[in-house]
């Protein structure tokens, strides 16, 4: 039995009362941070809290050896797998669940709150109105991606926001905000397509956290913003819905 | 000297800016025919060395380990003066070895020049070399004047008579026209290159003795076959020389028939530079522009113990100031020109300026390396790569002998790659344990022993040489399928044995990526590509190349660079043996890729990308290529037998066999591996009679009984597992 559980956005404390159940009950615990991060939490507060053990995978056991832990496992204990957010959304897990079907073992998913939904909520824009979301990565040996620049292109011509993920990177770390709108800039500058120029952007810190920070505000104005501690995301919305722009008055500065 | 030196720096830089009065040569040769002591003398004739020294001095010679070898190694490079009909001309000489596993320096000497004077033995003939480095000015086009040397050997120890001596001379001319008609017949038929003593593009002479005579130059002193053969049998050559000194005799030659950089850039430019020649740079390079942009071409490193590294190499175009920013080809940097010179010999004259079609030596370019283009151009197309003709056949393992030299060994193999583009050094940091490719036995030798220890003075411990292999295949496979570790993105590829018309394009440099796009397509298809395919030419690393034949695939276009860096991986150490590959067209045919760009970044796409190339060789009859030389022997009859022993003994072919004389003449080749200690073995075998000398043939398989021993045995040397790879150790 599999049971991948999302642990939700901020701490230990955001998982489901049923999740936390499910890890009780489990014989072996398995999680991965590389998509996301606890950020208020850490190992041995989760140890604690569910007592027993969790064992931490990195990228490359959940992706190429899984048979050699949470697969081997699962064919005759009941194995919990834990990510960050929502256990599904954003990650590639599903071919983890694809696999586990094919071996015979039964899965099944306790959802945990996502950052998509919780953008929604700590900004005012309404989820109706986004359209597909992006990443926006490091650049790995100088090359910038366009993909995001192009989303928010897209999105914005359809009258849809953009949700942008910011890269965790293990050496890089967790890219800001800030440095987010210099690789659409970036972008921009060598495009000239006026697509994100003079732009509203919103940024949204923490989320999750007692002391999320959310700004909404020109491009430009974001751009030296100090947005604190991470971890970050960001959003390039359309035009406005009057009670979108009412909510970001009130609640982001705009 | 140095007075001497100083006085010449002033003429030299009077006609600098004068290009209808420079010449850029070299000198080609085959191993002691006698083409340092040639440049020596022309060097003394022009009053750079005193003419007593000259022939003793070895000016070019600089490095203590040539003058103790007796043999060139780098190519250096002088300026000299030399007078015809009252006017001055500034000849730019650029020595090259004679030596073939020094090959290297030839070639990008050849790069730097207009015009070669090929040296031959007027006893020996054209020998290998000969052919070798002619083919390699050639292929440059550079243009050819031919000395005969040691025409006193002819009359002195061959004792043949006045008259049959034009005929052996003639068949020499014959012997060397030939090979410049076969190897390029346009400018035989068409352009004059074709040798011609009533030209007088042809000398005959003595390198040692310091004489020469050519046909013009028997108007005008009255020294003919005739005298000089008269002199020669009196041996009174000093007259000769003095009455009819080699080199007037020869620079006025080099000055009526080679060209000039006005008159040579329209048509070397269109086979060393692939960039748009309608553009601004294109016009100032053909023109060899003063006032153009600046293109710069590095062919040579040297490093001096007091100005650092010193860029030698051609300036194309536009004028070289101090201060200069340069943007230099395959580095994003821009490098500061800190000063500028010229060379004599060892040493540097530092001049204010240096106009186009001059030979430069410039400090200040730390991120050039051989072969690099510096412009004021940025994005500038950059020159085609030097083609070499041998490739590293040999490696080397070095250790520091002292762990506390670790650090200076590994900056002084970084170095010696940067100078001397046939290297290959590989550096582990980790075990400490670096490895050198070179083209032979003594090339490795002279890295280790002279520019590491001697120069340096690092003491290191070498391994015995390793033979290195390379991986291709025999058939096609696929479509293969590369799945990323996420399981999200997914590519599909054939891999096919490059045809042998484009392999043999790529290798030879008729084929380059740099090429305008429709010309590549055309050259593609001319030799036997479909149209499609051609199109789809994305990337060539080494002699593979990547071909999209996919269409409107989304994203794909910024996953690329990703998918070359997997097939680099791939082919760099091929699956067999972590050899490199060669030969392999890779078409990708279709590509699955995730929505989103971190879950299609690097750690997805290279992998994915890399093990479809690596399963998909091991599917496709992967094959190991071994280097294999040719050799020449020559020996008295009586050894023939032997001599022809020691190569089939060593899993080799006779190829020819020839009678001169009492002399057999064998040509034959055998594999690299088979070579060592075949020194000691021929001399054993032949009582020391037979002289012989080698040069690189190419790749070929081994024999289907061997691979499989080899590839495992290079395995267990590599700590790889010891049993044959199968494409399942790569692909799910």
């Amino acid at each position: 039995m599999l049971t991948f559980i999302g642990l939700g956005l901020y701490d230990e404390k955001d998982i489901s009362l049923k999740g936390l159940e499910a890890i009780r009950d489990a014989d072996v615990v398995y999680a991965e941070f590389y998509t996301s991060r606890l950020m208020g939490s850490s190992v041995e507060k989760m140890d604690a809290l569910y007592g027993k053990k969790v064992n931490v995978l990195v990228r490359e056991d959940v992706e190429q050896h899984p048979k050699e832990n949470v697969l081997r496992d699962a064919r005759d204990k009941k194995v919990v797998f834990l990510t960050g957010g929502d256990a599904m959304v954003a990650t590639t897990h599903v071919d983890l669940r694809l696999r586990a079907k094919q071996m015979g073992i039964e899965t099944r998913i306790i959802n945990g709150p996502s950052i998509q939904s919780a953008v929604c909520g700590l900004t005012g824009l309404q989820s109706y109105r986004f359209g597909k979301a992006a990443t926006i990565a490091f650049p790995y040996k100088g090359n910038i991606s366009e993909t995001p620049y192009d989303t928010v292109k897209m999105n914005k011509k359809n009258g849809l926001h953009t949700l942008l993920f910011l890269d965790i990177d293990r050496e890089k770390g967790f890219m800001t905000i800030n440095e987010g709108i210099d690789l659409l800039l970036a972008v921009e500058a060598r495009r000239r397509e006026n697509v994100v120029t003079g732009t509203i952007c919103v940024g949204v810190a923490r989320a999750g956290s007692p002391d999320p920070c959310i700004r909404a505000g020109k491009i430009e104005a974001l751009k030296s913003f100090d947005f604190g501690r991470p971890l970050h995301i960001m959003v390039v919305p359309a035009d406005l819905h009057f009670l979108e722009e009412e909510a970001l008055q009130a609640f982001a500065g705009l | 000297m140095a007075t001497r030196g100083k006085k010449m720096v002033e003429r030299v830089k009077d006609l600098m800016d004068k290009p209808l009065q420079i010449r850029n040569i070299g000198i080609c040769a085959h191993i002691d025919h006698g083409k340092t002591t040639l440049s020596d003398n022309l060097l003394a004739g022009s009053g750079m060395i005193s003419m007593d020294l000259a022939g003793k001095q070895l000016f070019m010679d600089f490095d203590e380990e040539e003058q103790a070898r007796g043999i060139t190694i780098n190519a250096a490079n002088v300026s000299m003066v030399h007078e015809v009909g009252g006017e001055e001309y500034l000849i730019n000489l650029i020595d090259t070895p004679g030596h073939v596993d020094f090959g290297g320096d030839v070639t990008r000497a050849m790069r730097a020049v207009d015009g070669a004077v090929v040296v031959v033995d007027a006893v020996e003939g054209t020998m290998p070399q000969t052919e070798t480095v002619l083919r390699q000015a050639l292929r440059e086009n550079v243009k050819p004047i031919l000395f005969i040397n040691k025409v006193d050997r002819l009359i002195n120890e061959l004792k043949i008579d006045k008259k049959e001596m034009p005929v052996r001379l003639g068949k020499v001319i014959d012997h060397v026209n030939k090979l410049v008609r076969n190897m390029s017949p346009h400018h035989y038929e068409t352009q004059g290159w074709k040798l011609d003593a009533a030209k007088g593009n042809v000398c005959f002479g003595s390198a040692l003795y310091k004489w020469a005579v050519s046909v013009p130059s028997m108007k005008n002193t009255g020294i003919s076959f005739n005298e000089v053969y008269d002199y020669c049998k009196a041996n009174d050559m000093k007259s000769l020389s003095e009455k009819s000194p080699l080199h007037a005799v020869l620079l006025d030659a080099v000055v009526h028939h080679l060209p000039t950089p006005l008159q040579a850039q329209p048509f070397r430019i269109p086979v060393i530079w692939r960039g748009d020649k309608e553009s601004k740079v294109g016009k100032d390079l053909i023109s060899c522009n003063p006032n153009g942009e600046i293109v710069f071409m590095v062919t040579k490193i040297l490093t001096d113990p007091h100005a650092g590294e010193v860029a030698v190499g051609r300036l194309f175009s536009g004028t070289i100031t101090r201060g200069q920013e340069l943007y230099i080809s395959g580095t994003a940097a821009q490098d500061r020109v800190q000063s500028v010179a010229i060379s004599m010999g060892a040493e540097r004259m530092e001049v204010e300026k240096i106009t186009a079609g001059n030979i430069a030596a410039l400090t200040g370019l730390r991120n050039a390396i051989v072969g690099s283009t510096g412009s004021t151009v940025r994005d500038l197309t950059p020159f085609e790569a030097i083609k070499h003709v041998s490739e590293p056949v040999m490696t080397v393992a070095v250790e520091a002998k002292n762990m506390k030299d670790l650090p200076k060994l590994v900056e002084a193999l970084r170095q010696v790659a940067k100078e001397d583009p046939t290297v290959k050094v590989d550096i582990n940091e980790e075990t400490g344990e670096h490895l050198i490719s070179g083209m032979g036995e003594l090339h490795l030798e002279v890295v280790t022993k002279s520019r590491i220890t001697r120069d340096r003075g690092i003491e290191v411990i070498t391994s015995p040489p390793i033979v290195v292999y390379r991986e291709t295949i025999g058939t096609t496979a696929g479509p293969v399928e590369g799945k990323s570790p996420n399981k999200h993105n997914r590519f599909y590829i054939v891999i096919e044995p490059m045809p042998q018309p484009i392999f043999d394009a790529i290798k030879n440099g008729d084929f380059s990526m740099n090429m305008q796009e429709i010309d590549r397509r055309n050259l593609l298809i001319s030799l036997g590509m479909d149209k499609e395919a051609a199109k789809g030419v994305t990337h060539v690393y080494g002699t593979n190349m990547l071909v999209d034949m996919t269409k409107g695939i989304q994203y794909l276009k910024e996953t690329m660079e990703l998918i070359i860096e997997g097939m680099e991986e791939a082919l760099k150490n091929g699956p067999l043996a972590r050899e490199p590959a060669q030969g392999i067209l890779i078409k990708l045919v279709d590509v699955k890729l995730h929505e989103d760009a971190v879950h299609r970044g690097p750690a997805q796409v290279i992998p994915a990308f890399r093990s479809a190339v690596q399963g998909g060789v091991l599917m496709a009859q992967p094959t190991l290529l071994e280097p294999v030389q040719k050799v020449f022997i020559s020996v008295p009859q009586a050894h023939m037998g032997a001599a022809v022993r020691e190569i089939q003994g060593r899993r080799g072919t006779i190829i020819d066999m020839k009678q001169e004389g009492d002399l057999s003449v064998i040509e034959g080749s055998a594999p690299v591996a088979e070579l060592f200690g075949f020194a000691s073995d021929i001399r054993g075998a032949t009582e020391g009679r037979a002289m012989w000398n080698t040069e690189f043939l190419g790749f070929f398989p081994l024999p289907m009984n061997l691979q499989n021993q080899i590839v495992i045995e290079i395995r267990k040397r590599k700590g790889l597992k010891a049993e044959l790879p199968r494409p399942s150790d790569f692909l799910e």
